[in-house]
């Protein structure tokens, strides 16, 4: 009873302690936000092995997510003679939710375990140590352009799904299945706002990017240096980076859309 | 150039995200349409405006002239004061026009129509509608139709 009670306490405490690590660590990288602005050229590396080599299974998974909506909208709306609301609900699904929390989910996937598994390994053969030797300090060096660059790249890839999931709605709804085209963009039109729907989108994508980079970074860096080290940093990654979007986008989405 | 290949390829992707942007504010959201150029305010007071919302429409003869800005209740008169923002290239509206509350197909969005008057006085901004009429509201309509009907049977 006093030993489950014990590692009750020493799990929370260990989480608690992680949180704390994980915030100190985003301080410390913002600190050294001035050096790697001078080198921005790692930036720019990292930006195209995080965020452009995401691209192809973001294009690809929006593509199909739009005409699967389309598809499942459209067996729904026709039954009361309302598919003219498909480019709405196609549009308002993706802007509000699917288009950030999938990118979000895929990012994580995709990116964030690599992250966590290049940032792991370099610790566990103490090549992190090693520049630290050369009083050169990996958190400007290695890490903030890592997580500079997944700041950047979720929401540029959040909209870059929303825009290809509502193409591949289109497709499938006007070309496949006979929606009126001119309808399905009108309807659209009138329903979807701005600032409402589109700029809160972009918000959330934003929050994630932040929440998804921190934690693939900090697992990294946080790793045991060990095979097993690294192999248990990269799944909390995936798991814990895909759990926070979920819940942080319901607590998002109930505060931004009541 | 290996450098350059990635700040090209960088650059393309970045400029793709703001392309989507752009295509999510112009052509999917109504950030276009959401603009009254050069608006004059004017106002109006309803018993009931029903589900109306801030941002619906203000039409006239079916064509869109306008937008609600604000919408709050009068403490003086208890009744619902609406304030429309009206393109400015519909200034010769004539200052006896009427306003009411329709629904765009049987339950889909309200928005404010404004029947033109016969007066050669324009409306300026700041003036208010006399003539209003408030949203038709379906309950209140049913309930009255079960109440008359059931009258008629007792007769």
């Amino acid at each position: 009873m006093i030993s489950l009670l014990r590692s009750t306490g020493a799990l929370s405490l260990s989480v608690f302690a992680a949180t704390g690590r994980a915030c100190i660590l985003l301080i410390q990288m913002l600190f050294t936000l001035p050096l790697a602005i001078r080198r921005y050229e790692l930036l720019l590396e990292q930006l195209y092995r995080v965020g452009v080599l995401t691209l192809p299974i973001i294009i690809v998974a929006a593509l199909f997510v739009g005409m699967v909506l389309a598809l499942q909208g459209y067996n729904t709306l026709v039954d009361f003679g309302a598919e003219s609301s498909l480019g709405l609900l196609v549009a308002l699904s993706l802007t509000r939710e699917l288009g950030p929390v999938l990118a979000g989910l895929l990012f994580a996937g995709r990116a964030g375990a690599a992250l966590t598994a290049e940032i792991g390994l370099m610790k566990a053969t103490e090549q992190l140590a090693g520049m630290e030797m050369m009083a050169v300090d990996p958190l400007w060096r290695v890490l903030l352009p890592r997580f500079l660059a997944g700041v950047i790249s979720v929401p540029l890839l959040a909209v870059l799904f929303t825009a290809v999931g509502i193409l591949g709605g289109y497709l499938l709804g006007v070309d496949v299945l006979g929606v009126d085209q001119g309808v399905f963009w009108s309807a659209m039109q009138q329903g979807v706002d701005f600032h409402q729907d589109v700029m809160n989108g972009l918000l959330k994508s934003l929050v994630f990017g932040v929440l998804i980079s921190l934690i693939a970074v900090f697992m990294g860096y946080d790793a045991s240096p060990t095979p097993a080290g690294v192999s248990t940093a990269t799944t909390l990654t995936v798991v814990l980076s895909s759990l926070v979007v979920l819940a942080m986008d319901f607590s998002l989405t109930s505060m931004m859309f009541q | 150039m290996q450098r350059q290949l990635i700040e090209v390829i960088v650059g393309l992707f970045v400029i793709a995200g703001v392309v989507a942007l752009l295509f999510l504010s112009l052509k999917v959201s109504n950030l276009n349409s959401a603009i009254v150029t050069d608006p004059y305010q004017v106002s109006a007071r309803f018993d009931n405006i029903g589900s109306l919302k801030v941002r619906a429409p203000v039409s006239m003869a079916g064509v869109k002239i306008g937008r609600v800005k604000e919408i709050k209740l009068d403490s003086d008169s208890y009744q619902a004061q609406v304030v429309m923002e009206i393109s400015g290239e519909y200034t010769k509206l004539p200052v006896d026009s009427s306003a009411s509350i329709n629904t765009q197909g049987l339950l889909g969005e309200q928005f404010v129509s404004l029947e033109p008057g016969g007066q050669q006085k324009f409306l300026i901004n700041g003036d208010r509608l006399r003539l209003t009429q408030s949203a038709v509201v379906l309950e209140n309509l049913i309930g009255q139709l079960l109440f008359s009907n059931s009258q008629g049977a007792k007769e």
